[in-house]
């Protein structure tokens, strides 16, 4: 029980992380590798607030900003000029991006591995379960976010603007949305909630080093694959899906070391039967 | 009308490529054998030629196929693994070393085809990122399992038998076989097929063309390439280890493609080269804590070559300034060019390069003009 319970609010963290990924992807059509890497910068937000101040309101609030801040820049100078280029180029440009951003961090922090003492925790025991307090903040708060997202998306005109240049960029054109300023927008979004995703991330493993994204940005990104990449409720199914079978899966000791190649042979056999994710929309093709 | 074909006439632009390799490797080869080249130039060589058969062999998969594939180096790590595993065995039942690398790197390449077959088999109903996802899995499942396997020596890694530096030899023959091989197929039937999957797979289809034999077929042929890279990379660092294929190598082997520019050979080549050289003269002349700024001048140089070549809002900048331009505005003045396009037959054929993409619509695309004079009334009159 208390093993499903760190899965989903692993999950939690994951279906963040993946909501930036699906953002992205629905709405500028590229894979942001650097994603998982604006996760790295918010934790090292985090632990320098923490040296300074010691509040961890403030690192909290501090991650944000500096995540979201990170978010624009990256697109305005990287990703911008490449606007109507093909997608390949686009990705190669974000691998770039997530690399200088890994060296740079490894530059003014080094290469090792850094405790953070965000917030400690005492776990508590429900009814002869033991779980960890900062796994049921993780869960609720990131759920209550993603509703937040979903509403936003739903019922604001910035959200429907997001909505239209997803579906159709030339047709949103017309109709007098900003393309480039969604799409800022939307990168804003979702690096704010990739340095969430960091806070919860360091809540549960407390340190932090330049490699820290890569791992959870491609189990993410997995995550938002399975969920049918594009999908907002596809990323949060796939995120918690894939945090719940790594907690179990680490928690059984023959299934352990092989943790990662299940979960990849998961999103493999999701795909083979439907190859669009689980919640993903059809697109029929014409020549 | 029989077809004439131009298949006689030697174009020297079809073998450049390899007459600069193979001059490369002569020349090198004696300057190694008689001692002239030292040791990390050797190496360096070495790494160059295991990269070019990557870069080309990816490129088969990205360039010519179009499909994207993020797991190259995990058909590399099965090579690497399985035929140096067999050549430890072999080691002690041949006594030639040489015979044991290429009986290792053709048994690393068939069973690296294996896996590319599997691969392939999901290309078959995936598409694009959804596909890329795939073979990036494929990379992580294929090293979490052999990080794990006792026999291959868990996360210490499968030590190997460490060949000479004259391992580049060897290398740059497997290279020019290589390239024999891929230059063959592209220009051949087989290679415009499969080109034509790559501009539209519905129209590929409608003209007969089999999508599933020959996207299974580039897979294998790419993974295959891939699985010897493999086993001389195996041979020529030891041990061999699992953290090495991460998806980041894979990365780095799509860099070399994009790079040189995807559909192109050559450019594979130059680029592979060219990055692997720079990743060379990094790590010797960065160590300790500046060991980040590999990565830092590496990106930097990434992401401005990637926009200076690709933002369309450079493109009139980039004409106006081009070398080609200038060269031309030379060699107009002093050379009428011979090559006459009012002249050229119809069907011949001509590989100045690969056409990257074929504006489909407009060839399928019909102007039909409807016929005036015609009335179907006339026939029921009579």
């Amino acid at each position: 029980m208390s093993t499903f319970i760190d899965g989903l609010s692993l999950g939690s963290i994951y279906a963040l992380i993946a909501l930036g990924y699906t953002m992205v992807y629905g709405i500028a059509k590229m894979l942001n590798f650097a994603h998982g890497d604006i996760i790295m910068v918010g934790s090292y937000a985090i632990l320098t607030t923490l040296a300074v101040n010691g509040h961890p309101v403030l690192a909290i609030i501090a991650a944000i900003l500096v995540c979201t801040v990170l978010g624009v820049v990256i697109e305005k100078v990287a990703y911008r000029p490449l606007r109507g280029a093909s997608p390949l180029a686009v990705l190669i440009t974000a691998i770039g991006v997530s690399y200088l951003l890994q060296s740079i961090a490894q530059l003014i922090f080094g290469a090792q591995t850094r405790p953070i003492s965000l917030v400690h925790f005492e776990p508590i025991t429900i009814a002869g379960v033991t779980i960890s307090l900062s796994a049921i903040i993780s869960l609720v708060v990131g759920a209550l976010i993603m509703i937040c997202l979903t509403l936003f998306i739903k019922f604001t005109k910035l959200g429907r603007a997001m909505i239209a240049v997803s579906e159709d960029r030339a047709a949103a054109k017309l109709m007098g949305i900003n393309v480039n300023m969604i799409i800022l927008v939307t990168f804003a979004i979702g690096s704010a909630l990739a340095a969430c995703a960091s806070t919860f991330y360091v809540m549960q493993i407390p340190n932090t080093s330049p490699t820290l994204g890569s791992m959870p940005g491609i189990k993410a990104f997995t995550a938002a694959v399975i969920g049918g990449i594009g999908s907002i409720p596809g990323a949060m199914l796939g995120g918690v899906l894939m945090g719940v079978v790594e907690k179990i899966s680490l928690s059984i000791p023959v299934l352990a070391p092989y943790t990662t190649a299940l979960e990849f042979s998961l999103l493999i056999l999701i795909l083979l039967v439907k190859p669009t994710g689980l919640l993903g929309k059809k697109r029929r093709e014409k020549v | 009308m029989p077809v004439k074909t131009n298949r006689k006439r030697f174009k020297f632009k079809n073998y450049i490529s390899y007459i600069v390799i193979a001059l490369f490797l002569i020349i090198s080869a004696t300057l190694a054998l008689t001692g002239y080249m030292n040791r990390s130039t050797q190496n360096l060589l070495t790494q160059i030629a295991y990269s070019i058969i990557l870069a080309v062999s990816l490129n088969l998969v990205v360039g010519f196929l179009g499909e994207l594939s993020l797991g190259h180096a995990g058909f590399m790590c099965v090579g690497a693994y399985l035929g140096c595993y067999l050549a430890n065995l072999l080691h002690t039942l041949i006594p030639s070393k040489l015979a044991v690398l290429i009986i290792s790197m053709i048994a690393g390449g068939l069973i690296a085809a294996v896996f590319g077959f599997i691969i392939g088999l999901p290309a078959l109903r995936l598409k694009g990122d959804y596909l890329a996802i795939v073979t990036l899995a494929f990379g992580e499942i294929v090293r979490t399992i052999f990080k794990n396997q006792k026999v291959f020596g868990g996360a210490l890694g499968l030590s190997t038998k460490k060949y000479g530096s004259t391992l580049f030899i060897v290398a740059f023959v497997v290279v020019l076989i290589m390239l024999a091989v891929v230059q063959n197929l592209v220009r051949s039937k087989h290679g415009r097929a499969i080109t034509a999957i790559r501009d539209n797979e519905i129209a590929a289809k409608a003209m007969g063309i089999n999508v599933t034999y020959y996207k299974l077929f580039v897979f294998i042929i790419s993974a295959f390439f891939a699985g010897i890279a493999g086993v001389i990379y195996g041979h020529f660092t030891t041990p061999v280890l699992y953290s090495f294929f991460s998806y980041n190598y894979s990365i780095e082997i799509l860099v070399m493609v994009v790079l040189g520019s995807m559909g192109s050979i050559n450019g594979s080549i130059i680029a592979a080269a060219l990055i692997t050289y720079v990743n060379f003269l990094l790590q010797t002349k960065l160590s300790g804590d500046l060991a980040a700024l590999k990565y830092l001048i590496y990106a930097l140089i990434l992401i401005t070559i990637v926009i200076v070549n690709n933002a369309p809002g450079l493109t009139a900048i980039k004409e106006r300034f081009s070398i080609k331009r200038f060269l031309s505005k030379i060699t107009a003045k002093v050379y009428k060019p011979k090559y006459d396009p009012s002249k050229r037959k119809d069907d011949e054929a001509y590989w100045h390069r690969i056409p990257t993409k074929i504006q489909m619509d407009e060839v399928l695309s019909v102007d039909v003009t409807p016929d005036t004079t015609y009335t179907p009334d006339k026939r029921e009159e009579k």
